[in-house]
């Protein structure tokens, strides 16, 4: 299995590089991607520079293009698939039929990797977008249970991608709109969830209050740690009581899920977090190749050992991980 | 004029309640009517033929008759109950997810997309129409600005694809593979006691400071505020939407119909908002602005 690692500024691409990755996805400094972040992502120049590093050492570079055009847009994400296509990367990551099939017909050359924002969670969505511009991987949102990947395994037509470790979005991708209706700024339409020009800090005599778009999204007592206020992952009042409602501030960790989704033929575990630090990629990196490289070593049975979980567990949200929907009573 | 539909019923409501419902709706002066359970696939008050009955019934009383489809598939019973409504040519199919697509295309069946398809642009409707698309609905996050363009950009490829909005009611914003409304209960998924027939509009989700955000809907979560676009008819009266989307509710519906029915004849007085409800309107996706945001509509004029 490949490892896919995230590259949000050019020195988190080569530390993850130079820390294990068989692969890196980087996107450009707009909204033509799925992470836009001030001060992160990437221009021309350094997107060269990043790939150069990766080719010299035998690395392969995704560009994610894999927000959705509106008509005002539709000219500059064209020019982003150009600007991918010229720069020589070894696939283009999108969701937007429109620009799939403008890639697919301009640059046929250049493989397709359907994005999770693309929303495909069944083989007849993979069957839909391999038969209209055949795509050669799709990436499966974090909605599937493990036996749901299976269902989804068996008759894909196409190589699959699956999230390992990292930020959880609860909500089937591609189709959550939850983050325009409290700000203007959706995945879909700006690559941006819970912006942070919306995040508003406030010391109050209640408590730390974390706001979005001025809407209260969590209050943190004494002692308690507060996270980014993504916006699922508030806390809010239902029939009185107040409670994580959506989900809580945990990462999704699959490491004791390797050998099964080997097993599984699947192709690639990604790695989320383009906004992270090039000291999160290398440690992050780094524990998964060790992983990989044991799964495949296969001697004794692949064993996940305490010092990889005990890193992952110190670089998640809240210090929590969880399987997520891999595993079915998480629902 | 504007046509008015009915969407799909979003809520798990009893078999004799959806009944009721469609009886009533015979009646009340809208176009089309969506049949169909487009939210949790462990909703199975109505059968697939029970569907397919009340569609004939339906369409006996002269409305236009589409069956919508799941709209996060996760299984193959997920797949078996989509082909029974994708491989049927009594009826046109709503697809609301890619795999739905694929079924119908592959089966030849024309079929509409319902507003959680991802379509934004002229492009991707190219695509869909070459291989049967009838009719599309505007993806609830976009508004009017981009939705003229999109019209325009259709007229100019010489492309006849009517457009729908979804015009009234809690908007659909998510779909998970969580169940909110059984981890409210503290239940499993798998065993969730069907909770959600005790809730026929949702749970209210507010924040700390009693603020309505959402609506939790089982795996799905819905706007807090409701969205209204009665007073931007003659807007899309003007800009050539075809037909307007009204989402069902338990109570009140008929008033509802009624009073959209009156406005797109531009029967309603300037001062006369429609106030049936206890939720809060909003309007501000159709303005592109935060979907929670009321932005003052513009006043009627008559003869849209």
């Amino acid at each position: 299995m490949e490892l896919v690692c995230p590259a949000g500024s050019l020195p988190a691409l080569k530390t993850a590089v130079d820390n294990g990755a068989n692969a890196v996805y980087f996107g450009f400094k707009d909204s033509t991607n799925a992470r836009q972040f001030a001060g992160l992502n990437f221009n021309d120049k350094r997107a060269a520079e990043g790939i150069e590093y990766a080719h010299l050492r035998g690395a392969r570079v995704f560009c994610a293009i894999n927000t959705y055009p509106q008509p005002e847009g539709w000219e500059q994400w064209k020019g982003a698939v150009d600007r991918a296509a010229s720069l020589g990367v070894d696939a283009i990551i999108l969701a937007d039929m429109g620009l799939l099939d403008y890639a697919a017909n301009r640059y046929p050359h250049i493989p397709r990797h359907l994005s999770v924002q693309g929303s495909a969670t069944s083989h007849e969505a993979l069957s839909f977008y391999k038969d209209n511009f055949d795509i050669r991987r799709a990436v499966l949102p974090r909605v599937l249970s493990l036996d749901q990947v299976r269902g989804v395994a068996k008759h894909s037509p196409v190589e699959l991608e699956v999230f390992a470790f990292g930020s959880l979005c609860i909500m089937a991708e591609g189709r959550c709109y939850l983050s325009s209706y409290l700000t203007d700024e959706s995945p879909n339409t700006r690559g941006a969830c819970s912006p942070a020009k919306a995040v508003r800090w406030q010391e109050t005599p209640k408590g730390l209050e974390s706001r979005l778009n001025d809407v209260l999204i969590d209050r943190y007592g004494q002692g308690e740690s507060a996270g980014y206020p993504t916006l699922c992952k508030g806390r809010f009042q239902v029939e009185g009581h107040v409670y994580h409602a959506i989900e809580e501030p945990v990462s999704l960790n699959t490491l004791d899920l390797l050998p099964e989704l080997q097993a599984l033929g699947i192709s690639a575990v990604k790695i989320e977090g383009r906004q992270r630090s090039p000291a999160y990629i290398a440690d992050v990196a780094r524990t998964w190749r060790h992983a990989l490289d044991n799964l495949e070593a296969g001697t004794d049975g692949f064993t996940v050992e305490p010092q990889w979980q005990q890193t992952l567990a110190g670089l998640s949200e809240g210090g929590l991980t969880t399987l997520g929907a891999y595993h079915r009573k998480w629902k | 004029m504007l046509k008015l539909s009915l969407g799909p019923i979003l809520w798990f409501w009893s078999r004799q309640t959806v009944f009721d419902f469609y009886a009533n709706a015979a009646e009340l002066p809208v176009d089309t009517i969506y049949l169909g359970e487009v939210v949790c696939s462990r909703r199975r008050e109505l059968k697939p033929d029970d569907w397919l009955d009340l569609a004939r019934d339906l369409k006996a009383c002269g409305k236009n008759v589409v069956l919508s489809t799941l709209t996060l598939i996760e299984s193959e019973a997920d797949l078996r109950r989509l082909r029974r409504f994708c491989e049927q040519d009594e009826f046109l199919v709503e697809a609301n997810d890619q795999s739905a697509l694929q079924v119908a295309i592959r089966n030849r069946i024309p079929f509409v997309t319902g507003p959680s398809m991802n379509i934004y642009n002229t492009a991707t409707l190219k695509i869909l129409a070459k291989q049967g698309l009838k009719e599309w609905n505007l993806p609830v996050e976009l508004g009017k600005e981009a939705l003229e363009q999109l019209i325009k950009e259709l007229q100019q490829e010489g492309l006849d694809l009517p457009a729908e909005v979804f015009s009234w009611g809690f908007l659909p914003l998510a779909w998970s593979s969580r169940c909110f409304t059984a981890r409210h209960y503290n239940l499993p998924k798998d065993n969730c006691e069907f909770r959600c027939l005790q809730h026929p509009d949702g749970m209210e989700l507010r924040s700390r400071e009693s603020q309505e955000l959402f609506r939790i809907n089982g795996i799905s979560t819905l706007s807090g505020s409701r969205y209204d676009l009665m007073r931007e008819l003659p807007d899309m009266g003007r800009m050539g939407v075809s037909t307007v989307r009204l989402s069902p509710e338990h109570l009140r519906m008929e008033a509802v119909v009624r009073r959209f029915d009156q406005v797109r004849r531009g029967e309603l007085p300037a001062t006369d908002p429609l106030q049936l409800v206890e939720a809060p309107p909003c309007n501000g996706y159709w303005y592109g602005r935060p979907g929670m945001d009321l932005v003052a509509g513009q006043q009627f004029k008559t003869g849209l």
